[in-house]
């Protein structure tokens, strides 16, 4: 019987589940769950951020599960977070307060409260560097403490917002504040045109890759605006959630390093220009998504036919679990189907002279071929 | 006969399509059609016409004269700020097209009138064979007989001089020319009895312009249809116009029958206009 | 059953708010339910709709039954078995009539169903008019305003092109004279299976966030011209090579080493109980 893809289906799918941890296996390598988490952490953030699960740990393990791949771990973590009751909300975490460690502006030199650099690849030289091949962990640990150890530590510095001054001033009103409940797009299909909190949850949770390249089409030309990083910020936001048996208190549950960024660009006024800030925000460190969005985000405000500013086009293909999962899917046997779409095809080729042209009484001869069935 | 004395097929009154709130100095304040103190635009300024059974009224002027904002709002393409619209067969004439209800306004559009625009792309799909875009008028309208429309697509493509062997291509495919005489036979296909031609040969070949008007005097004779002919050129409204109504700045300046406005321009801007014609 | 988790995998209030959709469903023939699709082990486009549906459905009571293709040992029909196995502790079966859900990708069972029965479908793409329009916004109001016209100019584009409708599975139908439904890439063969039945039929898009429903004894028709019938997949001639019915959905198979086409019931279960009737029978 060639008919190997549906029958005895079960007994090849435990083989193949079996052969995965061949795969994983390796050399027989350790691979500790402590280093995956503190040594690729760019990694950890990108899956917690497209997960929408703020869990280093299990992103970690679930990277260790699927050798690495991205998208099965954002699968992973994204499963589980959905059995997961929701306890609480915290509260809204302001992130004027966020113990920053990174922090630049591309459009003031001097800021208040400083530019700090912090740790970026942005002007590293991309050359391999082969000594890592045999590095001491230890001996590298050492060292960094020491440098860490022989700084004056400095009192922080209060960092207002860039755009709170231009706000002041009047050139940027693009929303006003809005204390209405949010959209929770994990608990709600969206629906169009989308409020604004459910659009920046559905970016904030989008596949870095396809927000990366849907921001690039805009600077390219599909799209108006080449904007500038009024400010991109990173550090630890606290988060808080009501007490239950005291009214006004709250309790301390943690903190989490996040991205934020708001980007500049021209805007029409009634009479004068304005400027109108578009607004990022990833959990972690992964900073060109954090701009993307910022960008997509301003772009979908716009109106026009570009991609970027086709507000269903953008939020209903990015999400991660749903591109992977349907072209996934196309995997799967689709025998009925092609074998549906096999009989039409046949059908039109029986009649030769229905093809192309229609002359007068082709529909009834096509009644004809109806009939005989 | 005396046209008077019969029910127009279209009857509009006092249409005003306004950009801005306006203020008590529009009526007197317009620089051509803007207000000078408030800014207000004046697309159609109180217009008003009939167009009689079987007889083609050609609607004259620049661009800016609010003649595309009269077709438009006639086809619902846009919202009138003011003014009624009666057609003789939507509730006998009795019921402002411009209450009607969405669905209605949908009937409206697909059986009792049908347009002709002078952007083929906006009134052909171009990718769907000329038969389907006949069709989908008639599906529009209820039918569910494909015979039918097939039957009904080789009538009208017949009627505009395209080859029925053509019928299963798209019009994507096709010229110009033969683009709108497809657009004018997918207008037609419900029968209605009136038809919007916005600019339709504006853009095409001078030979070409030819055979699209001599067609579109052919449909009018044959189906006893009547017309609203909008152009810029006066040469179409001469050749094609019962009766010619000249617009400027949302205005009527001037109607009457067309030799009459050719021969005598009363107002100055028509006078400017016949002479720039000789 | 693995405890780590709660019986049917999703806390208590998901599903209970999807049975509401499913309700609101079954209210409405043919309307598209939105509901808060859940993120499920198992990827979006693998059935997840269906899985939801069945599980927030499914109590110690039910017997299960799920095929892909028509057949119940498919690779993801073993696959979802396995999960629904995992997380609740109902009994499954390959019978038809001894199910109480059955959950199918593609294909309706041979064996027609009883009222006490209920038949989950999987939906990749419940929208009929995605194929003439992309955008959500603007279906929902050709939904509201029962502007169907695109579909019917798309049949008749089909005649005048090729003579003939070339649609395959996901064949547009009519319910109740209001919405026109996709009723998911089952083939026209399962249409008519469709119309006035006797079981509830449920769809679920867990991907595209809808659920719909067709209950018992509704109206279900194909969307066809009245000049030109309705045509189901032709398998006039053929019969299956090893139950010999001509009544049914069959696969079309090719012989791996003499290349010779022969065909075979896409029910594998209806095929196995049609041979066993045969040999009790001799």
């Amino acid at each position: 019987m060639g008919y190997v893809a549906v029958s005895g289906g079960q007994e090849a799918i435990e083989a193949s589940i079996r052969l995965l941890d061949h795969c994983r296996a390796g050399g027989g390598q350790e691979l500790e769950l402590s280093a995956v988490q503190q040594k690729l952490g760019l990694l950890i953030d990108r899956v917690m951020g497209e997960a929408g699960l703020y869990a280093p740990d299990y992103a970690a393990l679930v990277l260790k599960q699927c050798e690495g791949c991205v998208e099965e771990a954002v699968f992973l973590l994204r499963a589980y977070r959905s059995t997961l009751p929701r306890n609480y909300y915290t509260q809204t975490a302001d992130t004027d307060d966020m113990r920053i460690i990174r922090r630049i502006s591309a459009a003031f030199k001097d800021i208040q409260g400083g530019q700090i650099l912090g740790a970026t690849y942005d002007y590293t030289h991309r050359l391999i560097h082969f000594d890592l091949k045999n590095e001491d962990p230890m001996e590298l640990l050492r060292r960094v403490r020491e440098e860490l150890e022989c700084q004056e530590p400095q009192p922080p510095k209060a960092c207002p917002r860039v755009s709170d001054t231009l706000k002041k001033e009047g050139l940027i009103d693009t929303y006003e504040p809005d204390d209405s409940e949010p959209f929770d797009v994990t608990e709600q299909m969206l629906e169009f045109p989308a409020p604004r909190s459910a659009r920046l949850q559905t970016l904030a949770r989008a596949d870095t890759g396809f927000l990366g390249g849907l921001a690039y089409s805009v600077l390219r030309g599909f799209g108006a605006i080449h904007p500038t990083v009024g400010e991109l910020r990173t550090g630890y936001v606290e988060l808080l959630v009501d007490y239950p048996f005291g009214e006004g208190e709250s309790i301390w549950i943690g903190e989490i390093l996040i991205t934020e960024v708001e980007c500049f660009s021209e805007a029409d006024g009634e009479k004068e220009m304005k400027l109108a800030d578009g607004y990022g925000v990833v959990f972690g460190r992964n900073e060109n998504k954090a701009i993307a969005m910022s960008v997509v985000d301003r772009e979908l405000d716009l109106p026009g036919d570009f991609p970027a500013r086709d507000e269903e086009f953008v939020l209903m293909h990015g999400d991660s679990l749903e591109m992977n999962g349907f072209i996934s899917h196309l995997k799967l046997p689709h025998y009925v189907t092609f074998q549906s779409k096999l009989d039409a095809v046949r059908k039109t080729r029986k009649k030769p002279q229905a093809s192309g042209e229609a002359e007068h009484g082709a529909d009834e001869e096509s009644q004809g071929g109806c009939n005989e069935e | 006969m005396n046209p008077i004395t019969e029910q127009p097929v279209l009857k509009v009154s006092h249409l005003t399509v306004r950009y801005g709130s306006g203020c008590p100095c529009c009526g007197t304040s317009l620089e051509k059609n803007r207000c000078r103190k408030c800014g207000t635009v004046w697309a159609a300024n109180d217009v008003s016409l009939e167009v009689y059974p079987g007889e083609i009224l050609g609607i004259v002027g620049e661009s800016g004269s609010g003649k595309s904002t009269l077709m438009k709002s006639l086809y619902f393409d846009l919202e009138p700020t003011e003014g009624t619209a009666y057609l003789r067969d939507y509730q006998d004439g009795a019921k402002d097209i411009w209450q009607a209800s969405a669905a209605e306004k949908r009937r409206i559009r697909n059986c009792l009138m049908g347009m002709v625009y002078q952007n083929p792309l906006l009134g052909l799909r171009m990718e769907y064979s000329a038969a389907a875009n006949i069709a989908e008028k008639i599906i529009a309208a209820g039918s569910r007989d494909a015979g039918a429309m097939t039957e009904r697509a080789q009538d009208l493509l017949s009627a505009v001089e395209i080859l029925t062997s053509r019928m299963a291509e798209a019009p994507k495919n096709f010229s110009g020319g033969m683009q709108q005489r497809v657009q004018i036979s997918k207008a037609l296909a419900n029968n209605p009895s009136l038809l919007l031609l916005d600019e339709v040969t504006t853009g095409l070949d001078i030979s070409v312009q030819a055979k699209v008007l001599d067609l579109i005097r052919k449909i009018k004779a044959r189906y006893g249809i009547s017309i609203l002919l909008v152009s810029h050129d006066l040469a179409v409204i001469r050749m094609l116009a019962d009766r010619t109504v000249v617009m400027l700045d949302g205005k009527i300046v001037e109607s009457g029958l067309t030799d009459q406005v050719l021969e005598d321009p009363q107002h100055a801007y028509t006078q400017q206009l016949v002479h720039s014609m000789l | 059953m693995k405890s780590e988790y709660n019986y049917g995998f999703l806390d208590e209030g998901s599903k209970r708010e999807i049975r509401r959709s499913v309700l609101k469903a079954v209210a409405i023939p043919g309307y598209q339910v939105p509901f808060g699709s859940r993120e499920l082990p198992i990827g979006r486009g693998w059935g997840t709709g269906g899985i939801q549906l069945t599980l927030s459905l499914i109590g110690p009571e039910d017997v299960l039954k799920v095929i892909d293709q028509g057949s119940d040992e498919s690779v993801n029909a073993v696959n979802i078995k396995k999960f629904v196995a995992l997380c609740t502790d109902v009994p499954t079966t390959i019978h038809t009539a001894e199910a109480t859900i059955v959950q199918t990708r593609h294909r309706v069972p041979e064996v027609p169903m009883k009222n006490n029965q209920i038949l989950v479908l999987q939906v990749p793409t419940p929208e009929p008019l995605r194929v003439i329009e992309p955008k959500e916004e603007v279906t929902k109001k050709m939904h509201a305003e029962k502007d169907y016209a695109g579909i019917w100019l798309q049949l008749y584009e089909c005649l005048i092109r090729y003579g003939k409708v070339t649609i395959g599975a996901e064949y547009p139908c009519m319910v109740e004279g209001r919405y026109v439904m996709n009723p998911s890439p089952i083939p026209k063969f399962d249409n008519p299976k469709l119309n006035d039945a006797e079981c509830l039929y449920l769809f679920g898009a867990g991907r595209e966030k809808k659920i719909y429903a067709i209950p018992p004894h509704t109206q279900v028709i194909p969307l066809a011209f009245e000049d030109v019938p309705f045509e189901r997949e032709d398998f006039s001639g053929r019969k299956c090579r090893l139950c010999g019915s001509e009544d049914t959905y069959l696969d079309e198979i090719f012989d791996a080493e003499t290349g010779e086409r022969y065909y075979q019931c896409s029910d594998t279960a209806y095929c196995k109980e049609v041979r066993a009737r045969h040999e009790s029978n001799h």
